[in-house]
């Protein structure tokens, strides 16, 4: 009886012992670590050797790189993302409605965000931004301009042109959007028209209030994903021209990676670390300004 | 009325090939210069139509380089890539199983670990992760690839749970009364009603690890090991490469996998991207 009882207490425990196990061996033990690593000189060869705050002094004092690689990284976020989610949501509202052929619109519209992140689409856009490529080529046959320019070689273009690219992929939350209208009961919208409201009023007292917590949940995904970019600014551009493309994680590659700084780059990483957590945290609490749950209660 | 009601679907449909055209304008691009001869790609590269068909740019191209040829990395990749599928599907039910119907001491702050990793990118701790591989002599295996995906992953954990918690629990409750125990309800009630979320759960992890670049450019160094994203990056290299028809073969092969589980699962992936957001 004894055995029962303890096996209804922890008999849970052999289910997640999987994710505990893994939590504390892959998240936890490392995270330790990487607060320990960032107050010393550790270049990988030599065991690690305390140094107390001078990383820490370094980055914020005399390290160039961080402040352009901070900026890079925030102008690139803060730009995208909301343009990003605007697309996401025009295209959804347009695809809500009830016409024929919406299910091939929805997948054509899909296609770039599921090959988005991989290498050969980093490719192509270095190739379709280059002074001889496609953007160009077309540009001239449209408007008879021949723009010599190299878009990703430019530096005044070429955050720009990954801006682009990450627009170019707003497949996923498009059709996270899709979902949540379709959930917005219909009548609301009939009760709206029946008082004479126009579908530009319906669409900002109904729809953008109703479909707010889901605006929320994805641009906490899009925007934590914007500060992970890596693949596009070491593919395409390789953090150039002149440092313009140089995203935060690649800088902490670099530091890493190509130069075995890892004590340096692990205060660089725990700086990201607290900037992630504070603007996770800033969204969460000013969510509750403009996210409208329907049941009334918070969530 | 009836004029009106065509004429907006006439709008309707300009509007979205419009879009459609913008959205796969590039891909097409990229698809066409691969067929065209190495010399014609940048000469005329407004011209979509490849007259040449140069389908040799991908017999060129799958000959790799250093004398490894593309089978290898996309051999490479399949193996990584099933075996992290496998791990996903063997552990992360059992996991959202155990958070979703069972009781036990302390699950709440168990469950805030999901929740944790949901919210923080994994990319924080990929320095000491290295040199923790490091130290275990796991550098140049597919270890750190797949090994991690044995312990769950949050974000399928989640998704797992919102669908377990759409079967009533009464279903669980008949199936104790006849004398099951809890693995015989998981084996038997909860894996068989859950197989749509497993399914999503298979297509995405595919993506992620096929397209995932960071992993193998940091574990992996000798060149027979590369999986396609890094043979990609090195066989694309603007100071290297020469040939670019056979580039472009090969990005495009690279994404042919991809794109052909889509086109057979769309289903999922639509239910399954919106399950986690719209039920939570």
């Amino acid at each position: 009886m004894k055995k029962k009882r303890f096996f209804e207490l922890y008999g849970g425990y052999i289910f997640v012992a999987p994710w505990l196990l893994g939590f504390i061996l892959l998240t936890l033990i490392p995270f330790i670590c990487l607060l320990y690593f960032s107050f010393t000189d550790y270049n990988m060869f030599t065991s690690p050797v305390f140094a107390g705050l001078k990383n820490y002094i370094e980055i914020v004092t005399q390290d160039e790189k961080f402040i352009i690689s901070l900026t890079v990284t925030f102008i690139y976020a803060l730009i995208s993302v909301p343009l990003k989610l605007i697309a996401a949501l025009l295209v959804a509202v347009l695809l809500k409605q009830k016409r024929r052929g919406i299910g091939i619109y929805r997948t054509l519209f899909y296609i770039p965000s599921i090959i988005g992140g991989s290498v050969a689409v980093s490719v192509m856009w270095r190739n379709l931004f280059s002074r001889d490529g496609a953007v160009n080529a077309l540009i001239e046959a449209l408007t008879g301009i021949n723009a010599d320019i190299s878009w990703v070689a430019d530096p005044n273009t070429a955050l720009g042109s990954l801006i682009l690219m990450s627009i170019w992929q707003f497949g996923s939350p498009m059709l996270i959007f899709l979902a949540g209208l379709k959930n917005i009961s219909t009548s609301y919208y009939e009760a709206a028209k029946v008082d004479g409201a126009n579908s530009i009023q319906c669409f900002f007292k109904i729809t953008l209030p109703l479909l707010s917590p889901i605006i929320f949940f994805n641009l906490v995904m899009q925007m934590i994903n914007g500060f992970m970019t890596f693949t596009q600014g070491l593919v395409v551009t390789n953090g150039g021209p002149m440092n313009r493309t140089l995203f935060y994680q690649l800088y902490v590659y670099q530091q890493g990676f190509e130069d075995f700084n890892m004590g340096y780059a692990s205060a660089l990483s725990c700086i990201m670390f607290v900037i992630v957590l504070i603007l996770t945290l800033f969204v969460f609490k000013s969510s509750d300004a403009w996210v409208y749950y329907e049941s009334g209660g918070k969530k | 009325m009836k004029k009106k009601k065509t004429l907006g679907s006439v709008a309707f449909h300009l509007v979205c090939i419009l879009f459609a055209l913008t959205a796969l304008y590039p891909i097409i691009w990229m698809l066409s210069s691969s067929l065209k001869d190495s010399s014609q790609v940048f000469v005329d590269a407004g011209n979509l139509i490849p007259w040449d068909f140069k389908i040799e740019n991908y017999v060129k191209g799958w000959s790799g380089f250093g004398g490894i040829s593309f089978s290898t990395f996309f051999s490479n990749t399949f193996f990584v890539v099933l075996l992290c599928v496998l791990g996903t599907v063997v552990i992360c039910p059992l996991v959202a199983y155990g958070f979703a119907r069972l009781n036990f001491k302390g699950k709440n702050l168990c469950f805030f670990t999901v929740l944790i990793s949901l919210m923080l990118p994994g990319q924080i701790v990929m320095i000491p992760q290295y040199i923790m591989f490091n130290e275990l002599g796991w550098l140049d295996t597919y270890l750190p690839l797949i090994v991690p995906t044995w312990f769950g992953t949050a974000f399928f954990i989640f998704q797992h749970m919102q669908f377990i918690r759409s079967i009533p629990a009464e279903l669980d409750e008949a199936a104790y009364l006849d004398g099951a125990g809890k693995f015989t309800v998981y084996t038997r009630v909860i894996l068989p009603l859950i197989r749509p979320s497993i399914a999503t759960s298979v297509i995405f992890q595919f993506y992620w690890k096929w397209e995932d670049f960071f992993g193998p450019l940091i574990y992996l160094t000798s060149p027979k090991k590369y999986t396609v994203s890094v043979a990609l990056k090195l066989f694309s290299d603007p100071s290297s490469m020469t040939d670019w028809g056979a580039m472009f073969a090969m990005s495009v092969a690279s994404l042919i996998p991809p794109v052909l589980l889509f086109f057979f699962f769309q289903k999922n992936i639509v239910g399954g991207l919106s399950a986690g957001a719209v039920k939570g």
